[in-house]
């Protein structure tokens, strides 16, 4: 169980620089995990440093939520020439903390004739398949929950769960636009799943594992991007669009479809269920975006081209920290613009887009990175 | 639940009824869609109308010809110009006026900037339909630039009432003639803006694109008028076939296509905007001087008999019957309204389409709501 804590790093055997030992997170949680076995047992450790991961991984939640609730409607304010929220706090900061302290205060409708038992468990399927995914995603050198030897494979296994508590949303409702929203729901996530998938499969032959820690070691001389060229540019950009079809935003929103169906699968929910679903949508992008920085833009591995460089090492001077979250920032950016910039699909033309297009340009795109790792043409 | 398993054994009953309305975000006011829905695919769509109900038509019996224009506002309010207008123009056919030609220019000049900001407002809220938000705020921003000109010169923004019979309330404001050609530089430069945001994106022509077509025929038997009639080539526009005000000395094309769906209504009303322009161009520096309304006396009775008056509104061919008996008021007045004709035709269109182009549909048509009501 110590994995849920302490990466298995075999990086933080080898001596650097000193800036690769001074970003290391190893060495931190290496000797906390240490001064905690010495103060109690190792069954009282594990539970310990669960409890400890666990309140960071809620705080990490509702913070990353918070703020991109607030870069949401920044940048779609930049976009329509709007101020966007300024009011509260310099450039408005505070207003989605004071737009959270009225969600909590405000009263939870019960719904007649809905399922109650499955209405409210719904939002806590979403939030809770939101903790597992966040759980495998090396945000920095060492920083990183469960390093599991399947860790991709584990993240398109776990997140396509969120549908179940979508689907769970509409049909405990009992209202039609919520039924709609959530059959919408149910076959975009289910269909789309399979690119997020076989484009991630693309850049698991070209790495050779599945361990994300790998995947981001395999970078060191190189994104994946660069080194996997055409079909990682290709799995890229199919990536992307899958991952936002995934997340039900931007052009593919049909299952919200504020113009036809109100507000979808979560038009009954109010108070903080209902911030529950708004906040795992914002996280679920966050994630989205995260895994795309670690598979194809080298997650926290600063920008390196080759071996051993002069450029490599004033590179290496950036913390691998912001490294990750500019990556991810900058890819959540171009998703929010997506968003604001794109009319909606309609649910056959999303389905036809993914069923005709992509997934045969995905499997095509998947034999090709096969034989070009085959013959050695990569970086 | 069980009872309702117990029902479901013929077609219609498993027909999923929604309502969509009387208040959902894009049916644009208060009206009542009852949609049935196989799937997503909709069988049948029943419109309830009288949300908004206000019994114009009655009350405009017990008031007089100046009052009468005051609540036409209130019909079509996105055209209140021409609402005012066509019993404007009805009161002086019957009373024989000879109408100043200021008069008649600024009727047309203000006509066409109405004309504008209705077409803006179509564009941005049909954008907003079809999920793209942004539309909504830049449609929006050009169209305060109209209301601008209007509140300088009428004192309203969007319920002018600037029309009394004879003439206008008040002369044009000193800088109505600056302020409007700042707003054309502004607008010729926008407009291409638009076209690069929604009319050029390949899912808008996904979502429009052969949508609800209308065949000219249909279109002429249901009465389909103003820029939805013309997009299935039904040329309908008053201003050509029965010129009025100023419409006989200015040259414009009338914007016509043969496909007749979703997109060319669209397009139909984005090139109008730029036929409306060109009017301006060739009215604004030929404002002539003049009264700017003939003296009339304080109480109007028509002559007995029947008037009928036609103007192009933004949305089709407005008509308005009144029947006078001699007296200070109307014995009785009809409103044609355009939207209440092409809304009859809407089950006709979206049958067999799903329910994302129901949306498309209805919003093609530019509805006002309180125009179908009255």
């Amino acid at each position: 169980m110590l994995t849920s804590f302490g990466i298995i790093n075999y990086l933080s055997a080898q001596s650097g620089p000193w800036w690769r030992v001074f970003y290391d997170f190893t060495s931190l949680t290496k000797n906390i995990d240490a001064g905690l076995h010495n103060a109690m047992s190792p069954f009282w450790t594990t539970v310990t440093e669960m409890v400890i991961v666990g309140i960071l991984f809620l705080l990490f939640y509702a913070v990353i939520g918070l703020f991109l609730v607030y870069a949401e409607r920044k940048v779609c304010a930049f976009i329509q020439n709007r101020l966007g929220p300024n009011r509260l706090g310099p450039f408005g900061i505070f207003q989605t903390v004071a737009d959270l302290i009225k969600l909590l205060f405000k009263e939870l409708i019960p719904i007649k004739n809905a399922d109650h038992f499955l209405f409210n468990l719904a939002p806590y399927i979403v939030i809770i398949v939101n903790f597992m995914v966040l759980a495998a995603i090396p945000y920095a050198l060492g920083l990183h929950a469960v390093d599991l030897n399947i860790g991709i494979f584990y993240v398109i296994a776990v997140s396509s769960m969120s549908v179940i508590g979508v689907l769970l949303a509409g049909w405990s409702s009992n209202s039609k636009y919520s039924l709609l929203g959530a059959m919408r729901s149910g076959a975009q996530i289910v269909s789309y799943e399979l690119s997020v998938g076989l484009a991630l499969a693309t850049v698991v032959i070209l790495a050779g594992s599945m361990q994300l820690s790998v995947i981001v070691e395999g970078q060191r001389t190189g994104w994946f991007i660069f080194k996997g060229h055409i079909p990682a540019v290709i799995a890229f950009v199919i990536y992307i669009i899958a991952g936002t079809a995934e997340t039900n935003r931007g052009p593919f929103d049909l299952a919200e479809a504020e113009s036809e169906l109100t507000a979808g699968y979560h038009t009954e929910y109010s108070g903080i269920k209902f911030a529950f679903f708004y906040l795992a949508e914002f996280i679920n992008m966050f994630i989205v975006a995260s895994i795309a920085a670690t598979i194809f833009l080298g997650g926290w591995m600063p920008l390196h081209f080759g071996a051993d460089n002069g450029f490599n090492r004033i590179m290496d001077f950036i913390p691998p920290v912001i490294w990750f979250f500019a990556k991810t920032f900058f890819l959540i950016w171009v998703i929010m613009l997506f968003k604001w910039t794109f009319p909606r699909l309609r649910i056959d033309q999303l389905l036809t887009l993914e069923w005709k297009y992509l997934l045969p340009i995905n499997i095509v795109n998947l034999l090709i990175m096969a034989f070009i790792v085959l013959m050695g043409w990569h970086f | 639940m069980e009872e309702k398993v117990k029902d479901i054994d013929t077609d219609e009953q498993q027909e999923y009824i929604i309502n969509i309305g009387p208040q959902h975000p894009s049916t644009h006011g208060v009206m009542r869609l009852v949609v049935s829905l196989k799937g997503e695919t909709v069988k049948n769509v029943e419109p309830h109308l009288g949300y908004i109900h206000r019994g114009i038509e009655k009350m405009c019996e017990s008031l007089t010809y100046q009052q009468i224009i005051h609540l036409t506002d209130r019909m079509d309010y996105l055209a209140a110009h021409m609402n005012n207008e066509v019993v404007c123009l009805a009161v002086e056919k019957a009373l024989e006026i000879e109408i100043p030609d200021r008069v008649k220019v600024i009727r047309t000049l203000m006509s066409e900037l109405t004309r504008i900001q209705s077409h803006e407002l179509f564009w941005a809220s049909y954008g907003m339909d079809l999920g793209g938000q942004t539309c909504y705020f830049y449609g929006l921003r050009d169209r305060e630039m109209v209301l601008d000109i209007f509140e300088e010169t009428t004192g309203g923004r969007m319920i002018v009432s600037y029309n009394c019979p004879g003439g206008v309330m008040y002369d044009l404001h000193p800088n109505f003639q600056k302020r409007v050609k700042e707003f054309l530089k502004h607008f010729r430069k926008v407009l291409p803006e638009y076209d690069d945001i929604l009319t050029n994106n390949v899912i808008f022509h996904e979502r429009t694109v052969g949508i609800g077509p209308l065949s000219l025929n249909e279109a002429i038997s249901y009465g389909i008028t103003g820029p939805s009639g013309r997009a299935s080539g039904f040329s309908c526009d008053v201003r050509k076939h029965e010129p009025y005000s100023a419409y006989d000395r200015v040259k414009f094309n009338e914007v016509l296509y043969a496909e007749g769906d979703a997109f060319h209504r669209y397009l139909a009303r984005v090139e109008e905007m730029r036929e409306s322009m060109n009017i301006i161009d060739q009215l604004i520096d030929n404002i002539p001087e003049g009264p700017y309304a003939v003296k009339m006396k304080p109480v109007i009775r028509l002559p007995e008999g029947e008037y009928y008056q036609r103007v192009e509104t933004p949305r089709g061919e407005l008509g308005v019957f009144i029947i006078s008996d001699g007296n200070k008021t109307p014995y009785r007045v009809h409103f044609r309204t355009p939207n209440f004709a092409n809304l009859s035709v809407l089950n006709h269109l979206v049958k067999g389409f799903k329910i994302a182009d129901l949306i498309s549909i209805f919003g093609s048509l530019d509805f006002v709501i309180p125009d179908i009501d009255r």
